[in-house]
């Protein structure tokens, strides 16, 4: 446990010291493609996390939001000759919209349901999108997103430079963290909260409990999506299995181990994952063994996850 | 729409009744657990499959399929009561999220285990000599396997219906169902009847993968999409609710069946298009109490 007044300088500050430790993670870390690949899950996490860790709403169809992103900056990229920027703006909408409809249909349904409900439809997007081959190349996934040269206001960057991407995805997730620390401080982040400890009570403070959960849903797609765009990018592929429910539950995975509802936890949790299932798989094909193992640890002895048990201490 | 003639319609309606007895039997397995413990089993996909390797082995040791049919779901079952003795009563009284997501990280490991002890590659599964071939049931010939199928489903839910409903062990589960908190009163330690209820929940799902390994063969993801359909069928029939998995399982294995014959490509997204419809005209499912879930 922390001491709490070190742990409230820290959360005035959170943003500045994100961008600070994003300045600085390349330069300790070994391999520059992990960091990027740790950048582009954490805000996947940080999207997801949204959604669970403040609102209290256990999605499982998340893969569609971060895929739904992935393949909108693709398509725009590859169908239609859009530039990277356009191709990343694309990559918002799309998670977003399909954060809409998918949000539409689960919202109807509460608590539990919602994961089943969230995991059905979203493998629904997939089944949908391994059919539209002529669009998203089925079961190829979709080729040839290629990202060599970003022109920033006549600034040339050279993308294909894995420290230049690194900067470049960090500036996106920078950009998001200060966003997503403005709604957390906002008064909607607080009647997130609300909707969380008790919905009851939200409902007759006179807030539209529906309306909420569906907001955020959208908000959550957003930077779910524009993670997936950043992936789309980086990978300069989208394989079809960025859909699958396999993706849903990764993002759940890392938003647990790092610290449900906390705000540095799922960088952490995402972080830990990437590297565990690295170093892991140094020694054994068989990682998902391992990470599942840990995961189920972690659901039985630290519920708080790592982030959360250092700021709070084990729960009960 | 040339060759389709009314006795395919009933042929496929058939096939779609056999895959609707296989979602059945996990529905039921999924329901039981939901509507008693409250636990969402997300590695009911992998206790499925988990049955069809189980049954590799019992019939590689000698044992021949109809044994099978009786020792898979006790083994799997077996190993389900460990998963609850050990990983899940720990979580009870925490959140109803918690169960869930540990029931994810197993399925992980399980397939895993699978995937390491049986290969990534997929095994084959003969369908049992006896059942092989096809029948002829009036409107023409259907496979005996398929007719095999629907039968032991609808026998085991027979047998589950009077073991709820007429055995006094069925009359505990369904009072620790309504309330935990006054049969734990009258005396009954409700630990033990929530112990035996995952067991037959996850032996239901081990005789599901059983039945489906000689139509489809085994491999470590089978569980991983059928744990969605699953998903949709206890969404569409009503959470909890015994009458809701049987009928909404049927009706989807028919609807995938009858889209299969018309418009194959639509076939697995028209499961997920009637669970959207179902939502948006009756969110609770057919036969699920609005509220429960809150």
């Amino acid at each position: 446990m922390l001491p709490a007044e070190f742990v409230a300088r820290c959360k005035r500050h959170r943003v500045v010291l994100s961008v600070v430790f994003l300045l600085i993670f390349p330069l300790v870390m070994p391999f520059k493609a992990i960091a990027v690949n740790i950048l582009i899950y954490g805000l996947f996490a940080l999207g997801f996390n949204l959604l669970f860790g403040t609102l209290g709403l256990l999605s499982f169809g998340h893969a569609a939001l971060f895929g739904g992103g992935a393949y909108a900056c693709g398509i725009a990229i590859v169908h239609y000759g859009a530039p990277w920027w356009l191709g990343i703006f694309a990559g918002l909408l799309g998670g977003m919209l399909i954060a809409a409809i998918i949000g539409a249909l689960a919202i109807r349904t509460r608590g539990i349901y919602f994961a089943m409900v969230t995991l059905a439809l979203a493998q629904c997007v997939y089944f949908v999108a391994y059919q539209a081959s002529d669009f998203t190349g089925g079961e190829n996934g979709l080729r040839g997103i290629d990202v060599r040269d970003i022109n920033l206001f006549g600034l040339h960057i050279n993308f294909v430079d894995p420290l230049n991407r690194y900067y470049v995805v960090a500036a996106f997730v920078a950009a998001a963290l200060f966003v997503l620390s403005r709604i957390l401080a906002s008064p909607f982040g607080a009647v997130l909260e609300a909707v969380r400890e008790n919905e009851a009570r939200a409902r007759a403070c006179g807030y539209d409990v529906r309306a909420t959960r569906f907001v955020a849903f959208v908000i959550s797609g957003g930077f779910c999506g524009l993670a997936g765009a950043l992936q789309a990018l980086h990978l300069s592929i989208v394989p079809i299995e960025t859909l699958y429910y396999q993706t849903s539950g990764l993002v759940v995975m890392m938003a647990l181990l790092g610290g449900m509802g906390t705000f540095f936890g799922p960088f952490i949790g995402a972080g830990v994952f990437l590297l565990l299932e690295n170093l892991v798989s140094l020694w054994t094909v068989h990682w998902q063994l391992v990470v599942g193992a840990a995961f189920v640890a972690c659901v039985l002895f630290f519920p708080r996850g790592i982030w959360g048990t250092i700021l709070l201490g084990r729960a009960k | 729409m040339d060759g389709i003639t009314p006795d395919l319609i009933i042929l496929q309606l058939f096939t779609g009744l056999a895959l609707g007895a296989i979602y059945v039997l996990l529905a039921l397995g999924m329901s039981l657990l939901f509507g008693m413990l409250t636990v969402v089993n997300f590695a009911h996909g992998a206790f499925y499959m988990l049955g069809a390797y189980i049954g590799i082995v019992l019939l590689g040791i000698g044992l021949n399929f109809w044994m099978c049919l009786l020792f898979v779901p006790l083994v799997v079952g077996s190993l389900g009561l460990l998963a609850e003795r050990f990983l899940i009563r720990p979580l009870y009284g925490r959140g109803i999220d918690y169960p869930l997501l540990l029931t994810f990280g197993l399925s992980y490991m399980m397939v895993e285990c699978v995937r390491i002890v049986f290969g990534t590659q997929g095994l084959p599964f003969d369908t049992p000599e006896l059942l092989q071939g096809a029948s002829d049931i009036g409107i023409g010939y259907f496979p005996t396997y398929r007719l095999f199928v629907i039968g032991v489903a609808a026998m085991v839910l027979v047998l589950l219906w009077l073991f709820l409903e007429r055995t006094p062990y069925g009359l505990i589960i369904r009072a620790g169902a309504r309330d935990p908190q006054i049969v734990r009163i009258l005396g009954i330690d409700v630990g033990r009847v929530w112990l035996v209820v995952f067991g037959i929940g996850t032996g239901l799902a081990a005789l599901a993968g059983l039945l489906a390994a000689p139509l489809q063969g085994a491999s470590p993801e089978m569980g991983n999409s059928i744990l969605a359909e699953a998903f949709v069928v206890t969404v569409v029939g009503g959470m909890g609710s015994l009458v809701g998995a049987v009928i909404a399982g049927l009706l989807v294995g028919v609807v995938v069946s009858m889209t299969s014959l018309f418009q194959p490509e639509m076939a697995q997204v028209s499961i997920f298009a009637l669970m959207a419809v179902v939502l948006l005209i009756r969110p609770q499912g057919f036969f699920g109490r609005a509220g429960l879930m809150s």
